[in-house]
């Protein structure tokens, strides 16, 4: 806006001046337009999925399609908890994302203060190898992961999901911890263990208490990854009863639709209902969104 | 990292000895829930996936030694070139497209313009809609009859719509299009931005002033610049389009069994995966397929790893690694 009033001010009077305005007018409008255009592609689907939530199954089929629906039917946000056990699905979800949200942040953030505070014979080659594990592709280890889990016993449990969490916490949260501890001065902690504070207590009451926005930005990625999660849960569960809410929208997806009945605005109210939890966070958290990845992708 | 310590060391020989050792097996305790979790989950599954890929192992009976006659019906199996092939024709097109796109949203974000952050809301949701919502959302769109993509494609013109999940000519480009719509504005898309923003603006200035247009600056200071960063994506984002799986898998199994169809159309490599350990039970089998993507993907990583060295300007990476 600056720029334009400058261009305007110079440009007065003077015929090649309005043509110059002129044209900065057009480039924005452009720029306008194609902010618009995009938004609508990346936005549309969504607000096709929202208003279609809210019609009645004698609206869904009409063609062309009436954007509208003549009156906005909100039970059918409340339908689909009758047709499913959304409860149990959500529930199982809570108590899977929760604890391991847990048990990442404690075990990566212990890891990563390990890697960047500690010397040890082969430190940068281990760490060199945990990084190497976020290319690998995971189905490599999938078949003896799921021979082991069959032999404990934990096949149709919450287990496979929650009890690798503990374990390190994956690679991509391991090195976003440690970045962060590297850039924390050592003075800290040094000062602290004149006081006679031991590595832990350092850990909790000087490194800790520093990276909250780093435990946050990781907390909300694992919400999302454990949320949206499919893969493990299509291998390792099988019972309803034990289904996590991606899975369970599955299953009233293939449930729903083999009655052959119109099932759509139920199936786009549970979809909505599921990817909720998800935007809110995003809206309310941003600004730790937008750091976690562009710390990510800063490696180069 | 610092080294300090060293000279006092050397003085107090011995018990700088200890306390190095009581640091270096403090740093141990501390990655010890790394070490344990890569050799149960990482390490461990590997060798024994590597083993089973020379057995006949369907879970009824232990394993037997078979030999590379795994590797051997792999090369022989219609299924297995087809799944090749499409998982070639996803990736070849999507990570492109995705780079493409990517690139174009984040250059429209970093103009000064009213209203940023509302537009890189609604261009980043898609990244972090669930997948199985968003399958769902979209074969709604799909709809060959009354969805909306042919309805809009109806009012240019084109019609009747392709069959989209219905066709096997249209059931992949159905699937790019719903992921580029899942990550064109998603983490790849901010991590450009982030590059775009930290193009020093004396840059700019002084190739104004030697006359350079907008589309040479772009070329020639914007992009070399961002090369670290777009290597980065576009080496995992290669990984990840030919680990393809999900959107796949859920796209395809609401009305057929086997997922993969319509007519093994979209049997990605990983689909083809799942469907032989999970749906047939043949580990053995299964784990061949696991090692011969494995190894594939090594090699494609090492030779993207060599070509970078003639497009990735380098000097700008070393900058970035400073913290």
């Amino acid at each position: 806006m600056v720029a334009l009033k400058t261009e305007a001010k110079k440009g007065r009077g003077s015929g090649r001046g309005v043509m110059l305005m002129l044209g900065r007018w057009t480039l924005r409008f452009g720029l306008y337009l194609a902010l618009c255009v995009v938004a609508v592609m990346f936005g549309l689907p969504f607000l096709w999925a929202v208003l279609t939530s809210l019609k009645t199954p004698a609206e869904i089929f009409i063609f062309p399609p009436k954007w509208i629906p003549s009156s906005f039917q909100w039970g059918n946000y409340v339908e689909i908890w009758r047709q499913a056990p959304f409860a149990t699905f959500l529930w199982n979800s809570c108590q899977v994302t929760f604890l391991s949200i847990i048990g990442q942040l404690l075990s990566a953030s212990l890891v990563a203060y390990g890697f960047a505070r500690f010397r040890f014979p082969g430190r940068d080659a281990l760490f060199l190898v945990v990084l190497s594990t976020m290319m690998l592709p995971y189905q490599i280890t999938v078949i003896p992961t799921f021979l082991l889990y069959k032999w404990l016993g934990w096949l149709d449990t919450f287990k496979p999901l929650i009890v690798p969490a503990y374990f390190g916490g994956g690679a991509f949260a391991v090195f976003l911890f440690r970045q962060f501890f590297l850039t924390i001065p050592k003075e800290f902690d040094e000062a602290a263990r004149m006081d006679g504070a031991n590595s832990l207590s350092i850990f909790f009451r000087i490194l800790v208490p520093l990276a909250v926005p780093v435990f946050t930005t990781m907390g909300i990625f694992s919400f999302l990854w454990n949320w949206n999660a499919i893969f493990y849960p299509l291998i390792f569960l099988n019972t309803t009863e034990k289904f996590t809410l991606a899975l369970g929208l599955r299953y009233f997806q293939r449930t729903v639709t083999a009655g052959g009945k119109a099932t759509e605005h139920l199936l786009m109210a549970a979809a909505m209902v599921m990817t909720m939890p998800c935007i809110a966070l995003f809206l309310v958290m941003q600004r730790y969104f937008v750091r976690g990845i562009v710390m990510s992708g800063i490696k180069g | 990292m610092t080294s300090g310590a060293a000279p006092s060391a050397r003085r107090r020989g011995r018990i700088r000895l200890s306390m190095a050792q009581g640091e270096a097996i403090e740093g141990y305790l501390y990655i010890l829930p790394w070490v344990l979790g890569f050799a149960i989950f990482t390490l461990g599954p590997m060798l024994a996936s590597f083993y089973l890929s020379f057995t006949n192992y369907s879970m009824l009976t232990p394993p037997k030694f078979f030999g590379l006659e795994n590797y051997k019906r792999i090369f022989t199996e219609r299924l297995f070139w087809k799944s090749v092939w499409n998982t070639v024709y996803y990736a070849s097109i999507f990570v492109p497209l995705n780079m493409l796109a990517s690139l174009c949203c984040a250059l429209l974000l970093n103009q000064k313009v009213r209203g940023r952050a509302f537009f890189r809301a609604v261009y980043f949701l898609p990244s972090i809609t669930p997948v199985v919502a968003s399958v769902i959302l979209w074969i709604w769109i799909f709809h060959p009859d009354v969805g909306l993509m042919n309805y809009l494609l109806g009012l240019v013109g084109i019609k009747p719509g392709p069959g989209w999940f219905a066709s096997t000519k249209w059931s992949k480009p159905a699937l790019i299009i719903i992921s580029l719509w899942g990550s064109a504005g998603g983490g790849n898309m901010l991590i450009l931005l982030a590059g775009l923003q930290g193009v020093p603006r004396e840059l700019h200035e002084s190739a104004e002033i030697d006359g350079a247009n907008s589309w040479q600056r772009f070329w020639s200071i914007t992009l070399p610049l961002l090369s670290p960063a777009m290597f980065f994506s576009l080496v995992l984002g290669i990984i990840g389009a030919l680990q393809m799986f999900a959107l796949a898998y859920l796209a395809t199994t609401g009305y057929q069994v086997p997922a993969g169809g319509p007519a093994s159309s979209t049997l990605f490599y990983m689909v083809n995966l799942y469907n032989y350990a999970f749906d047939y039970w043949e580990m053995g089998y299964g784990s061949a397929l696991a090692w011969v993507f494995f190894l594939a993907v090594l090699i494609l990583t090492y030779i993207q790893l060599r070509l970078a060295k003639s497009w990735v300007y380098y000097e700008a990476a070393a900058g970035e690694m400073k913290w």
